[in-house]
């Protein structure tokens, strides 16, 4: 089977199993509108909750992404499920791929909730200008967690401790998308005086993250699950 | 429906003293394996033995760290990628999603080799899968009825060579039956079956021949001193 055949099975099994179980609608979505209520809490003030909003959504992001990363490889390890994809022969590039597409599928659901609970709690001004920057944004850095977070849960899905050693490899690996997006958000919706022209040097970076990551984890996936 | 994808060549096992190393330990400490095609070999040893480790190896999950081990004309030594393509194993662990139906899982597995929609139709019939069962998330599944899932999986998949561990545990008696008639079909269609199991009676009767693995140590009458028969 080609690269992109076994990406595209192995994306539509993730998201039929999220279709069925609802994990990710049922728990992670209540999860993230939590988080986003209690730094409203904490922060309790309009103006510095408008000033800080673009990087609370990131922040949410990424907590709800370990829960979401978590689950994909929890799945694949249940029942010996990863075992067997490696003795079935199923290429590793292709279940890295396929398994990134699932999970930014995932993260960016999540996202856009996380984005309209800025708007209603935090006052967060999304202007029609701001979108085609916004856009960029998400989609660079929604790729590039979803490529950190499928090369990481592997690497963490065979070890002891998996629960607590994954965010302790991911979350450091990941603070150039969290700087990079949270700058860029600012940049579209004109926080802190940003203008527009500032977000696109961070989305460019963003791009090449996730042109490394997404490069490194196809080649590296293989040797990562195998050992 | 045939249960084997490819012909092969006559020897399908050629291991000769292998020795495999698994967390420092020597699972296997000589293993001398010869089995041709059609074969269905029972493995029989006491627990820790290296049955599992053998079926493992022979799979191209566990390296090997000196001897000589051809399994489906690849050099294991060299590459033990290549040959997961050819083999089906059934562990310990079935391999199954536990969200999705068990249609979906037979569906999954048989798309990583092309399988056909009329071939997994099939592959559900012959584990009595067809009927009620089908629509049924595996996760509210007893652990025969997964066992039995796990098979259909691995029939939709028409492995050249058959690692099964233990596969009876958890069937009930027509479970049983219909693992075994599909066995005998599959190592008649050209298929070879190599079964750890403990339970004699049963696999003892559905075995072609019997090889002893004791303490790491596989000892096969059909290896002579020159090298696999």
């Amino acid at each position: 089977m080609s690269l992109f055949a076994v990406a595209r099975l192995i994306a539509a099994k993730d998201l039929r199993i999220e279709w069925r179980s609802r994990v990710v609608l049922h728990q992670v979505v209540p999860f993230s509108g939590l988080v986003m209520v209690l730094f409203a809490f904490a922060l309790d003030n309009d103006a510095t909750l408008t000033r800080v909003a673009p990087g609370l959504v990131w922040l949410a992001s990424m907590f709800s992404m370990l829960v979401v990363v978590q689950r994909s490889f929890a799945v694949e390890a249940a029942d010996g499920a990863l075992d067997a994809l490696r003795v079935a022969g199923v290429r590793p590039d292709g279940i890295f791929l396929g398994k990134s597409l699932a999970l930014a599928a995932q993260l960016a659901v999540l996202e856009v909730i996380l984005l309209l609970a800025a708007v209603v709690l935090y006052k967060a001004d999304v202007g029609a200008g701001s979108v085609p920057l916004l856009l960029a944004t998400f989609v660079a850095a929604t790729l590039g967690l979803a490529f950190v977070g499928t090369l990481y849960g592997g690497l963490a899905s065979g070890a002891s401790g998996r629960e607590t050693l994954l965010p302790l490899l991911m979350l450091p690996v990941v603070a150039p998308v969290l700087i990079g997006a949270t700058r860029a958000t600012e940049a579209a919706l004109g926080t802190n005086g940003a203008s527009s022209n500032e977000g696109w040097p961070w989305v460019g970076l963003m791009v090449l993250f996730g042109v490394l990551f997404g490069a490194g984890g196809t080649l590296a996936f293989g040797s990562l699950v195998d050992e | 429906m045939s249960l084997v994808a490819h012909t092969l060549t006559a020897a399908v096992v050629e291991l000769r003293r292998v020795v495999a190393v698994q967390g420092g330990f020597p699972v296997l400490a000589g293993a001398d394996l010869a089995v041709s095609r059609g074969e269905i070999v029972l493995l029989r040893g006491p627990n820790g033995a290296g049955k599992t480790s053998l079926l493992r190896m022979c799979a191209g999950l566990l390296p090997v760290e000196r001897g000589e081990a051809r399994v489906l004309g690849h050099d294991l030594t060299v590459d033990r990628v290549s040959v997961r393509r050819q083999v089906g194993l059934l562990g310990h662990a079935n391999g199954l999603y536990a969200d999705l139906s068990v249609a979906d899982n037979v569906a999954f597995w048989g798309a990583t080799v092309g399988a056909s929609a009329a071939e997994i139709d099939a592959s559900l019939r012959r584990m009595g899968l067809a009927d009620r069962l089908r629509d049924v998330r595996v996760g509210a599944l007893s652990a025969g009825q997964r066992r039995r899932t796990a098979l259909a999986c691995l029939v939709a998949r028409r492995a050249e060579l058959w690692l099964l561990d233990e596969p009876h545990a958890g069937l009930d008696a027509a479970g049983r039956d219909d693992l075994d008639a599909t066995l005998r079909e599959a190592a008649a269609a050209g298929a070879t079956v190599l079964v750890a199991s403990h339970e004699l009676e049963r696999a003892g009767a559905l075995a072609t021949r019997v090889v002893e693995v004791v303490g790491g140590l596989v000892r096969d009458p059909a290896v002579g001193d020159g090298g696999p028969a």
